[in-house]
């Protein structure tokens, strides 16, 4: 992330029920908190039902459109690697790539009518090379003990990439959004998920 | 201080800044979230009305009463609410009251992709039309004092775009409004629609609109206009006006807040101003037309952009970039073809009790004229179990009037399903019709106990009100027998066969039947705990005995997955593969077990796991 005023694109994209919507709030606060105008868009409704479900989160000097133009995304975080190859069109040649690694099965695949995706992350290599990461997302949260608590894990691996904020104020932002009870289990969730990815 | 709101949230903080006392809705995507949001100001008395008309009414009520009231509802929503909207233009207002509506270009969650800007140049009221959460807020508390200054009801315009998107907003203090509240005989005149009255308040709106034009050229603050490059101007409002200004910031905009009535004076002006004139806008050609009118140039509009479906900053690129520079468009690039990628379309909840209910009218072979709700996901395949679906309880008098047609020939194959919010919404007079004038049709009422679909929201029929304080309940049977139908069946919807028994023997008899489903609360609904009802917590296949033949998957379970691998049965069966059953999804309702016709799916305690 640099300091230009420029805006930044970031696409999250994950199956409905898996934390896509509060993962882009932390998002939000924390770069709000930071100074930054940001904008956000999601479809609610239906897509809960197990869709498939997208958040464009855009922040920077000044925002206007809340969608984010084809090709333009700075940073795809997925919390699934079908979802994640579904929006590959969408970043930019120098964009960077967050995968968490786990996958849901859609119906097409459950019904054993089409296969799901072989090496999502090979394929992103392909394009994208060093700047793709993997993130063992659930099974970080399964051993915190809340399986839950994945959304946060890939937001902590993402927070690696904005080195204008420092941890404080990520855990902030998670504070402020979170009941005082989730407050250690996120917490934990966001630190682990931070020292998962090395830039 | 600022927030992040979401732009229903932001509509529900103006409304509550402007001293709003009465709050009302009927949920539907994407407008939901205002009036839950807004429920939790304790200053305002909000309410889920069990449909946009008597929510409408009610606002109006309260506005007549003198205190400041907004209703909310998606784009449809306002079609059922149309009836008292069009002659509350002529009666007016006395608190300020703002009626909030909510489109949903693409369809994401809808039957339709009605353009609500027609309602404001029909109903002769104006409208407003926020672009992003800080005027969400802006729009909505200035919307109540037009509405005290002109004796008008305002429209607000949303859409899903800027209802469900989320932006930085400056939070207000509440004032309280100044109009004085209690009611006035003297006022019938004014408040009495009959025609000796109506007729003189016809004059009075077209009156109104004139007045409103003026203010929309000389004082609304929310129209802007900026020049830059004077070679191009741009014409739009709402959120488009953000993508315009996102795709080519080098030229001039002119961005109207106001859309109805137009500033007729500022637009022309603009149009003087800058060399071709370029109007971007959602669905239907309103401003263009009202534009092209006014006998200003028009150089691009609804020539080059799509008049379905929404707009994105992507496509505004793509539809105007020659017009615009004389570039051409180039596309971003495409490194995998993604419209060759399994999808993944939204599916009824491990567990739901639509599921098995759906299967058993499938097994049926019944064409089944469905409602709006969840239950929509079983028209999908391979369900495949609704035939019909227009809007909010349309399926109760379908299936009736088929019946008129079809007479002997259409017994015992026909039904009509909806969900227990939806019947109260607009299933009640249909089934008086079916049952008052003689009509065979059986209507199913899938009762799970809460909207479900639009993110619960409680409904007469829950027994809490939007707060969650107890509340009286509907009684869907006695209801049932009021009207006259005098077969009235509880089912289990759990018990696939019991379902299927009671139901065949229904849409058989010559006369109006209702079946309720009985002890099949939303999966979501944690206060119901559906799973307690549940023998077993989850269910797995039995690997000596599934065959492999795939007749489970077809309740199209989240939970169950086909695993290939050719092999055989315990008894030496051969087999392509066997399903799979997800620990993690599976709730252990039953449903594939029952359908087995191998003893292949058993409760997972029992497999010793």
């Amino acid at each position: 992330m640099s300091n230009n005023g420029r805006t930044h694109n970031v696409f999250l994209s994950g199956v409905g029920g898996q934390g896509t919507i509060l993962a882009s709030n932390i998002l939000g606060q924390a770069l709000l908190n930071a100074g930054y105008d940001v904008k956000k868009a999601e479809v609610h409704g239906m897509a809960q039902r197990g869709g498939d479900v997208t958040t464009h989160f855009r922040f920077g000097a000044k925002v206007f459109s809340p969608l984010i133009k084809q090709g333009e995304v700075d940073y795809l975080i997925s919390f699934e690697l079908l979802e994640a190859l579904r929006y590959i069109n969408w970043v930019k040649p120098e964009g960077k790539i967050v995968l968490n690694n786990y996958s849901i099965l859609p119906p097409s695949v459950s019904l054993g009518k089409m296969e799901y995706p072989k090496d999502v992350e090979q394929i992103f290599r392909e394009h994208f090379k060093e700047n793709v990461w993997v993130v063992e997302g659930n099974r970080i949260a399964k051993k915190l003990g809340n399986i839950q608590v994945a959304n946060i894990v890939m937001i902590g691996a993402l927070s690696n990439f904005f080195s204008e904020l420092n941890p404080q104020q990520w855990i902030g932002a998670i504070q402020e959004l979170l009941p005082a009870k989730l407050h250690e289990i996120n917490v934990k969730a966001f630190q682990a998920g931070r020292s998962a990815v090395k830039v | 201080m600022k927030r992040i709101l979401q732009g229903n949230a932001a509509i529900a903080r103006g409304a509550w800044e402007a001293g709003v006392v009465v709050g009302c809705a009927y949920p539907g995507t994407p407008s939901s979230e205002i009036l839950a949001e807004l429920s939790k100001y304790p200053e305002v008395y909000t309410e889920w009305s069990p449909n946009e008309k008597v929510a409408m009414e009610v606002g109006h009520g309260a506005s007549v009463a003198g205190g400041r009231s907004i209703v909310c509802m998606k784009h449809v929503g306002l079609n059922v609410a149309a009836d008292p909207f069009m002659t509350i233009s002529y009666t007016g207002v006395k608190g300020g009251f703002v009626v909030v509506v909510a489109d949903d270009p693409g369809q994401h969650s809808s039957q339709n992709e009605q353009d609500s800007r027609h309602w404001t140049r029909f109903g002769k009221v104006p409208m407003l039309e926020p672009a992003d959460s800080q005027e969400c807020s802006d729009f909505t508390r200035i919307a109540f004092d037009i509405s005290e200054r002109f004796d008008t009801p305002v429209l607000v315009r949303s859409e899903t775009r800027v209802s469900h998107c989320d932006s930085p907003t400056v939070l207000g203090e509440r004032r309280e409004a100044k109009i004085p509240k209690g009611l006035d005989q003297k006022d019938a005149p004014k408040q009495v629609m009959v025609p000796m009255y109506a007729r003189v308040r016809r004059v009075l709106v077209e009156e109104r609109i004139g007045k409103l034009a003026s203010y929309a050229d000389e004082e609304f603050p929310y129209n802007s206009m900026e020049i830059n490059d004077p070679s191009i101007g741009f014409i739009s409002s709402g959120i488009t006006s953000l993508y315009v200004r996102e795709v080519f910031p080098q030229y001039s905009f002119l961005k109207l807040g106001m859309v109805w009535p137009l500033p007729r004076k500022l637009i022309s002006g603009f149009c003087k101003k800058v060399g071709k004139v370029i109007v971007v806008e959602e669905l239907d050609p309103f401003l263009e037309t009202e534009i092209r009118a006014m006998g200003c140039m028009v150089h691009h509009g609804k020539d080059l952009v799509p008049a379905i479906g929404e707009l994105t900053p992507t496509i505004v690129e793509q539809a105007l970039t020659t017009a615009v520079n004389g570039k051409d468009y180039v596309p971003p690039r495409i490194l995998v073809q993604t419209d060759d990628l399994p999808k993944r379309p939204p599916n009824l909840c491990a567990g739901c009790s639509h599921r098995p209910l759906f299967y058993a009218l499938k097994k049926l072979g019944l064409f089944v004229f469905g409602d709006i709700g969840c239950y929509g996901l079983a028209a999908a395949p391979p369900l495949s179990a609704m035939h019909f679906s227009t809007c909010m309880g349309a399926g109760v008098g379908g299936a009736y009037g088929a019946g008129k047609v079809l007479k002997e020939e259409g017994l015992g194959k026909i039904c009509a399903v909806l969900g227990d919010s939806t019947f109260l919404h607009g299933g009640i007079g249909p089934l008086m019709d079916a049952v008052y004038n003689g009509g065979y049709s059986t209507t199913i009422i899938l009762d799970n106990r809460i909207t479900a679909m639009t993110g619960q929201q409680e409904h007469p029929g829950t027994g809490y009100s939007i707060h969650g304080d107890p509340a009286s309940t509907v009684d869907y049977e006695q209801i049932a027998r009021a009207i006259g139908v005098k077969h009235v069946r509880t089912v289990d919807p759990y018990n696939i066969q019991e379902t299927m028994d009671v139901i065949r023997e229904e849409v058989n008899r010559n006369e109006a039947s209702v079946i309720i489903t009985k002890n099949s609360p939303c999966m979501l609904l944690r206060r119901a705990r559906p799973r307690e009802r549940f023998e077993y917590p989850s269910y797995t296949i039995n690997g000596d005995t599934c065959m492999g033949c795939r007749l489970c998957l077809e309740v199209n379970c989240p939970a169950i997955s086909w695993a290939p691998s050719i092999g055989k049965t315990k008894a030496g069966r051969k087999r392509k593969g066997t399903v799979h059953i997800n620990r993690d999804q599976c709730v252990g309702c039953g449903i594939c077990m029952q359908i087995c016709e191998y003893e292949g799916i058993v409760p997972r305690a029992e497999r010793g796991e």
